[in-house]
């Protein structure tokens, strides 16, 4: 850069605490100046800039070895300690001013009251359930006045994914733009192989570890009586590893390796630094474009992949006009009443623009409170498991009745109704 | 068989199953250039170290103050590496504190040690020197800058070659529509129509086809279903061959399913794809000399076959994908591919063996493994060739015709191409870059339109760069904003990454990024 530019300046960590003069000069080009681009509502102002400070962050995870590939906030040395802890103490340590607060919870854990304090929520989720419980959890935040969106209650949701070389950035406004829930075809399904493949007919190395994984641990027990498989346990892998290659050694079956069985059992997706990195920038653009209202945030969908040279692709995803997290419109529920209730549970399941991963079906009969199937407290599915296969008839359920669903999916239950066909 | 990974296989594992562990000693045996230990260069070799690279150093000669009331100075070189260094103690840092322009005086084969260079926030003179050194040394060359809300990329490298190029939608390679021997006879083997239920139902799509096949050649003169409507005829007649029950109603063939599905990609002819009959075209394939990389030897070693011995067909993949059947009988198939591929591969290990010793080498000196890996590959060869800084710049050989074609858009990503020049022509003749400081902006617009209106001149260029634009890179004041030094950082890492292990392709050769539609283009210029 030209001789005579201000001085770039790096802190030396020697615990001096105090300002200093240019920090903040490539980012005050924009706020100080007006431009073509800028967001129509954009004023400039010389006011001092201060940068992100109150940051809070939340994960349920440790710090695994594999994550130091990528996890730039983590050292060996903080192996086993909180993600969020280390990374806050990190941040908090090296940026002057900072102040991040560590939360080692799971999302869910957190209620309205803590997500509500914030201006702008960002995620860099591992799974979709988890993001549509943050979605809905935002979704559940906003205010409705005689049916109009008070927009002061609109928290923007930023989400970025990875998966190898390919990543995504979105921008959701709850209540205006798209939100999960309205795009949910858009994340292809988890492929799970077939049970009889795995039981009787396997064909690929993956195969022979999933039925060690499915069939032959809760057999063998090789760890002792209710000891689950743990993935990160490599004593737990070594012994699924010797079995796969059993089983593949009966098939004539190549390809069973230690990598591969843990990848299997795991469920590891690849990943590098440099495509966290791309979509970590990319979502760090928009919270400041939305923080400043210097530009037009992104609108709201970014795809990226640099397999072959680099590509992205921009677009706006369209909001569902039904969609079942934010449209507010009832979800219409129709079946025979001769069906059986096991038939509204697959639905609700296999749906695709409702994929629930295990649905709690309640109803209001004789003006009280019925729980028809529940599967996540044992006692209950199994007090409950008999109402599956009788019909919805036979449960009492009229034409018209209000079936209340909860699942991991969301953090607020669903109302559905019912409407009988003939 | 390990039982304890070692803690690099352990740290490493989320990448080895990106690039392989040889992908990862290619890595760990790079030594990378990084000039300008900026933002944005700090990030490209964030990302550099995190995976292992082997070594980088660091040169840079500017100096940074301490805060205020100090008066101490180090150079930001030494202060980069050693933070970067703590990011992996696999990494071995080094820096030199000297501008590039000082060692192009003095040491010009400096830059000849590294596997890769790359240029961070350059003026331009320093951009072209150093391209025509490196250009001339072999030595490939990535420039990149982040300029306030924009991102820029140029790879400068004469010739790339990938072996490996992981497409993301590959065709499977079947041979459904000309069989080899081993396959007939395979085909032969099995009887549809005096199999049990069981057997009929687990019987591999491909199998099914195959034998679906042959009844339409003795209906059709021997022609593949050509379009749709013969497809669809071949489809049905795939349909009705699945078994019914006693009354009447169609099993539950899942497989017969699966052969109707595929029906229009299994008939595909088999032919060599374009690119690679380029690369068997290229004059690299034709003229093989002892200094001829692997590669080329390689290339013109699977031409022989496909001219001779493949009858115009390359090698056997020999993989097929997961499918319906009983594991006996997938097995069994898998193997017929699997051993015609060996047996394809070894007879181009021959023709390269023949090669070698025609040009005086031994012909151990390509391994069997890099054979049979060239072999599997065959159909996703690619060779990326980058045309020189000079060859951009020259007036005789610049390229017009893009630039003007996407310039019909006046909001292509084109643009910022064009701007990027204009402040560089600023620099030249004020020696700073527009719009540093606050007073400067408004008189530096109409400075910026000169330079702008005389490039376009200069280049006869018949191109409207809107207003909107000068303005606009006037108010960056060439701001180097983090967010978009990371972004560049993380796209500049991963090409870096590509161009060491030859996997995966990289981009050719100009890339744009802007940070405030959050698009991006790719020019060949």
């Amino acid at each position: 850069m030209a001789e005579g530019e201000e001085p770039m300046v790096v802190d030396g960590g020697n615990g001096d605490r105090s300002d200093w003069q240019g920090r903040w000069d490539h980012v005050n080009k924009f706020l100080e100046r007006a431009g073509p681009f800028t967001h129509p509502d954009f004023e400039p102002s010389t006011e001092a800039l201060s940068g992100f400070r109150h940051i809070h962050v939340v994960d349920m995870d440790t710090i695994d070895i594999s994550n130091l590939n990528r996890q730039f906030l983590f050292r060996p040395k903080d192996v086993g300690r909180p993600k969020a802890e280390v990374a806050a103490d990190f941040v908090n340590d090296r940026v002057l001013g900072c102040n991040v607060v560590p939360h080692f919870k799971k999302i869910q854990d957190l209620d309205e009251t803590f997500y509500k304090q914030f201006h702008i929520v960002v995620c860099g989720l591992d799974s979709v359930v988890a993001r549509r419980w943050m979605n809905g959890m935002l979704l559940s935040l906003l205010i409705y006045e005689d049916g109009v969106l008070d927009p002061s209650s609109i928290i923007p949701l930023i989400d970025g994914g990875t998966e190898g070389f390919k990543g995504n950035a979105r921008v959701i406004l709850p209540g205006m733009t798209a939100c999960i829930d309205c795009t949910l075809e858009l994340y292809p399904p988890q492929i799970n192989f077939p049970m009889c493949t795995i039981a009787s007919m396997p064909r690929l190395p993956e195969h022979c570890v999933e039925y060690v994984r499915m069939l032959l641990w809760p057999k063998e027990k090789p760890f002792g009586d209710g000891v689950a498989l743990d993935g990160d346990n490599p004593k737990h892998i070594q012994w699924v590893y010797q079995k796969s290659l059993d089983r593949a050694a009966e098939f004539s079956i190549t390809g069973v390796t230690y990598r591969l069985t843990q990848g299997v059992v795991k469920r590891i997706i690849p990943a590098v630094a440099s495509t966290n990195a791309v979509i970590a920038a990319a979502c760090a653009t928009e919270v400041f474009k939305i923080a400043t209202s210097a530009y037009v945030p992104l609108n709201n969908y970014l795809v990226f992949n640099d397999v072959d040279g680099l590509y992205t692709y921009t677009f706006e995803a369209e909001r569902k006009e039904n969609c079942s997290a934010c449209s507010q419109m009832p979800q219409d529920l129709q079946f025979l009443p001769s069906a059986k209730l096991q038939e509204v549970l697959d639905y609700l399941t296999e749906n695709a623009s409702l994929q629930m991963k295990s649905p709690a079906i309640t109803t209001t009969l004789d003006g009280k409170n019925k729980t028809l199937y529940l599967q996540t407290v044992a006692s209950i599915e199994e007090r409950t498991r008999p109402n599956l296969s009788k019909t919805l008839k036979e449960l009492g359920l009229v034409d018209g009745q209000e079936l209340a669903v909860a699942d991991v999916t969301t953090p607020q239950t669903v109302l559905f109704k019912l409407n009988f066909i003939s | 068989m390990t039982d304890h990974k070692t803690s690099k296989e352990q740290k490493y594992d989320r990448q080895l199953r990106l690039w392989g562990d040889h992908g990862q000693e290619a890595l760990e045996n790079a030594h990378v250039c990084l000039i300008n230990a900026t933002a944005t260069g700090t990030e490209i070799l964030k990302n550099l170290v995190l995976p292992g690279i082997g070594a980088f150093t660091i040169v840079d000669g500017h100096k940074v103050h301490w805060p205020a009331n100090h008066c101490l100075v180090f150079n930001r070189a030494q202060a980069a590496t050693e933070l970067l260094q703590e990011l992996n103690s696999d990494v071995s840092g080094n820096f030199v504190e000297e501008s590039p322009d000082k060692l192009l005086d003095n040491d010009p084969e400096f830059f000849h040690r590294f596997s890769l260079v790359i240029g961070v926030q350059l003026p331009e003179s320093t951009c072209l020197r150093l391209g025509s050194v490196l250009w001339d040394a072999g030595v490939t060359f990535l420039v990149c800058r982040t300029y306030g809300l924009i991102g820029y990329m140029r790879l400068i490298v004469k010739e790339h070659t990938v072996i490996e190029s992981h497409p993301d939608n590959a065709l499977e390679d079947l041979r459904l529509d000309q069989p080899f021997t081993e396959l007939k006879h395979h085909i032969e083997s099995y009887d549809l129509d005096s199999m049990a239920k069981k057997d009929h139902s687990h019987t591999p799509w491909i199998i099914v086809v195959a034998k679906y096949l042959e009844k339409w050649y003795s209906e059709h003169n021997s022609q593949l279903p050509k379009n749709y409507k013969e497809k669809e005829a071949f489809r049905q007649l795939i349909r009705e061959g699945i078994l019914t029950n006693e009354n009447g109603k169609p099993e539950d063939e899942e497989n017969f399913e699966e052969a109707i599905k595929n029906v229009n990609t299994a008939l595909n002819p088999t032919k060599v794809p374009s690119a690679t009959e380029d690369i068997f075209n290229a004059e690299q394939c034709e003229n093989i000399t002892s200094q001829s990389p692997s590669f080329w030897v390689m290339a013109q070693g699977v031409r022989d076959f496909v001219r001779n011995e493949g009858n115009g067909k390359l090698p056997v993949r020999g993989t097929i994908p997961d499918m319906i059947a009983d594991s006996d009988k997938f097995i069994k198939l898998q193997n017929v591919y699997r051993d015609k591929a060996m047996k394809d591969a070894a007879v181009v290990s021959k023709h390269v063996e023949a090669l070698l010793q025609s040009v005086g080498k031994p012909p151990e000196s390509i391994s069997e493994q890099k054979i049979k890996l060239f072999c599997k590959n065959a159909a996703f060869l690619r060779v990326v060739h980058c045309r020189s800084l000079a060859e951009e710049y020259s007036m005789d050989t610049f390229n017009k015709d893009e630039i003007t074609s996407c310039m019909d858009s006046t909001d292509s990503e084109m643009v910022l191409y064009l701007m990027l020049h204009s402040v560089d022509r600023f620099y030249q003749q004020h020696s700073r870059y527009p719009g540093v400081y606050n007073y400067q902006v408004e008189e530096d617009i109409n400075n910026l339109k000169l330079c702008v209106n005389s490039l376009l001149q200069e280049y006869s260029l018949n191109v409207n760069v809107k207003d909107d634009y000068i303005h606009e890179f006037c108010r960056y004041g060439a701001a180097e904003p983090h967010t978009v030094a990371a972004f560049l950082g993380g796209s500049a890492a991963q090409e870096a990454i590509k161009i060491i292990t030859h996997q995966f392709v990289p981009f050719n050769n100009t890339f744009l990024y802007n940070a405030m539609s959050q698009t991006s283009a790719t020019f060949q210029l």
